[in-house]
């Protein structure tokens, strides 16, 4: 009996942390995962491109700002930029803050196998 | 004694059997998932997902890691690995080998704890909510189709089925490798030619990077050889400033470029094209065809825009015909380009919604996403064009947000980014 009580309590955890997950950020955090295909995955990049995890907000915001006005040169980024609005940028510099740095996977290479 | 399980052959102590099974549970538990949750039905449901290409595989890892492992997800595909479109162009070119771009499914299966079921879908039970598969019937609380496009030999006058020496290469793959061993035999000052259908296709910019490609392998070891594009459209569809800079610039003499060139008649013996112009004969002749919506989303009738392709909810990727079926990727009707980085945005976006549909709440109603493609023109130099995509919901569709755009010029240092992109991208799905 107690361990039932005990997986209710669980589902209960389970279910309220998803909704106030669901609730703060599922708009910041899909239009954040869009910028994995360059930047990695929660913005952990395999290099190449900057590491936005763990980046530091304001200097995100200032970055972003300035590709979106121009003032600061780029190849690709103003783009993107000036696609997004301020309130945008301010959410995607915030969620990015939070996200730990972490040493990606090794990607799973494996011979062609022919089969196709 | 007995084995007691399938994961060994060989007899197995108490001791043993124990460890494998605490293996097992404990890798079940990874996402810290109440145990009821594992032994019988997922609190969330379950999401059949047919196709692991780009877009079906970052389905089910964001389904996995936003629902915190409360949705069960099943994949479907019959292929036994990932092979990356995008840079397949450059195996062609010889600067990459389709070894760099195969890669496994074991890792992301592990890591995201998902159902994997090696095979085809032969037909959909809409009503019951099933698929079948060659092996069974499978049932799904919302089901979603990824399976990329299908190829329409029927539009193609005098080839109205594939011909074996007659590569499309529009899938990665075996025919790839078939395509770059006969740019290879063809002996220096033979024609390259390749075919460009009208309509939406697979990766907009790339039967032009494939003209660079192989005009970059010709300049170096064929130079006298000639790359002819019959393009169907009437002008070139994708980055065409930029490609008319290779074209006229370090491939000319190279590179034909032929607009409003549809195939009147192809002969496939002869490897001869007639259009209304002329009539071209190739040494090596690369046939991409006309496209449409992937097999199990015809047989699930829901392609539903000329037959063609899937008219969807960009809210929520749901089929306009069925709301728990949702799709993505290439076999949508979107006015979107159909590349790599819009799968894995659209399939996020689906995850996304699918969970908030589960756990009864409204999904986001105005995504926004990014797009960025490169294409390559040599061995190092890229170009790309980057948007991002808001939802209009007056029109109903995802529509490019001002301050989009191209390259002024291909580059060494895009070169690098396209590379950086390819990576980052194979991460985001593959790990």
């Amino acid at each position: 009996m107690k361990q039932i009580y005990a997986r209710i309590l669980w589902a209960c955890i389970a279910i309220w942390s998803l909704s106030t997950h669901a609730e703060d950020s599922s708009a910041t955090h899909t239009l954040a995962a869009s910028c994995a295909a360059c930047h990695g995955p929660n913005g952990n990049s395999l290099g190449g491109t900057p590491t936005l995890a763990a980046l530091n907000q304001a200097y995100f915001v200032q970055r972003m700002q300035g590709f979106k006005d121009g003032s600061v040169t780029s190849t690709v980024m103003h783009h993107h930029a000036k696609g997004l609005t301020t309130e945008e940028i301010t959410a995607l510099a915030s969620y990015f803050a939070q996200q730990p740095r972490q040493t990606a996977h090794a990607l799973p290479h494996q011979s062609f196998l022919g089969a196709q | 004694m007995q084995p007691d399980s399938i994961l060994t052959t060989h007899p197995v102590s108490a001791t043993r059997r124990q460890f494998v099974r605490s293996v097992i549970y404990g890798g079940l538990a990874f996402y810290g998932l109440p145990a009821f949750a594992r032994a019988s039905k997922p609190p969330l449901g379950h999401v059949v997902i047919v196709g692991a290409g780009f877009a079906g595989l970052t389905a089910a890892k964001y389904l996995r890691a936003w629902s915190m492992g409360n949705l069960k997800v099943t994949i479907i595909e019959p292929n036994p690995q990932f092979i990356s479109c995008p840079q397949s162009n450059l195996v062609l070119g010889g600067s990459r080998t389709l070894d760099q771009l195969s890669f496994a499914y074991d890792l992301s299966r592990k890591q995201h704890g998902l159902h994997w079921i090696q095979d085809s879908v032969t037909s959909v039970d809409l009503v019951n909510k099933q698929v079948q598969l060659a092996r069974g019937n499978l049932s799904y609380d919302r089901l979603i189709l990824a399976p990329g496009v299908d190829f329409n030999y029927s539009k193609i006058p005098g080839m109205s089925a594939p011909v074996a020496d007659i590569p499309h290469a529009w899938k990665a793959g075996k025919q790839t490798l078939q395509l770059r061993q006969q740019l290879e035999s063809m002996p220096d000052g033979g024609v390259f030619v390749m075919t460009i259908p009208t309509g939406a296709y697979r990766c907009p910019p790339g039967p032009y990077e494939r003209a660079c490609q192989v005009a970059h392998y010709f300049k170096q070891h064929k130079p006298r050889s000639k790359v002819i594009i019959l393009d169907a459209n009437a002008d070139i569809t994708s980055k065409k400033g930029l490609f008319l800079q290779s074209f006229n610039g370090a491939y000319q003499g190279i590179i034909e470029y032929h607009n409003n060139s549809e195939i009147l008649r192809l002969d496939a013996a002869s490897k001869t094209i007639k259009t209304d112009f002329e009539t071209v004969k190739a040494d090596v002749l690369n046939v991409i065809p006309p496209q449409l919506a992937g097999k199990v989303a015809q047989v699930a009738g829901l392609n539903n825009v000329d037959g063609r392709w899937c008219e969807v909810d960009f809210v929520t990727y749901a089929s306009s015909l069925q709301a728990d079926v949702h799709i993505i990727g290439d076999s949508i009707s979107a006015g979107l380009p159909k590349s790599a980085h819009m799968a894995t945005s659209q399939a996020k976006v689906c995850a996304a919604a699918i969970i908030d549909l589960q756990t009864g709440n409204a999904p986001n109603p105005l995504p926004v996403f990014a797009n960025t493609c490169y294409s390559f023109v040599d061995n190092q130099q890229a170009m790309h064009v980057a948007n991002v995509y808001r939802y209009d919901p007056a029109k109903k569709s995802m529509v490019s947000a001002e301050g989009g755009g191209v390259s002024a010029k291909a580059s060494v240092q895009e070169g690098e980014y396209a590379q950086a992109w390819a990576e980052n991208i194979w991460a985001d799905t593959l790990t």
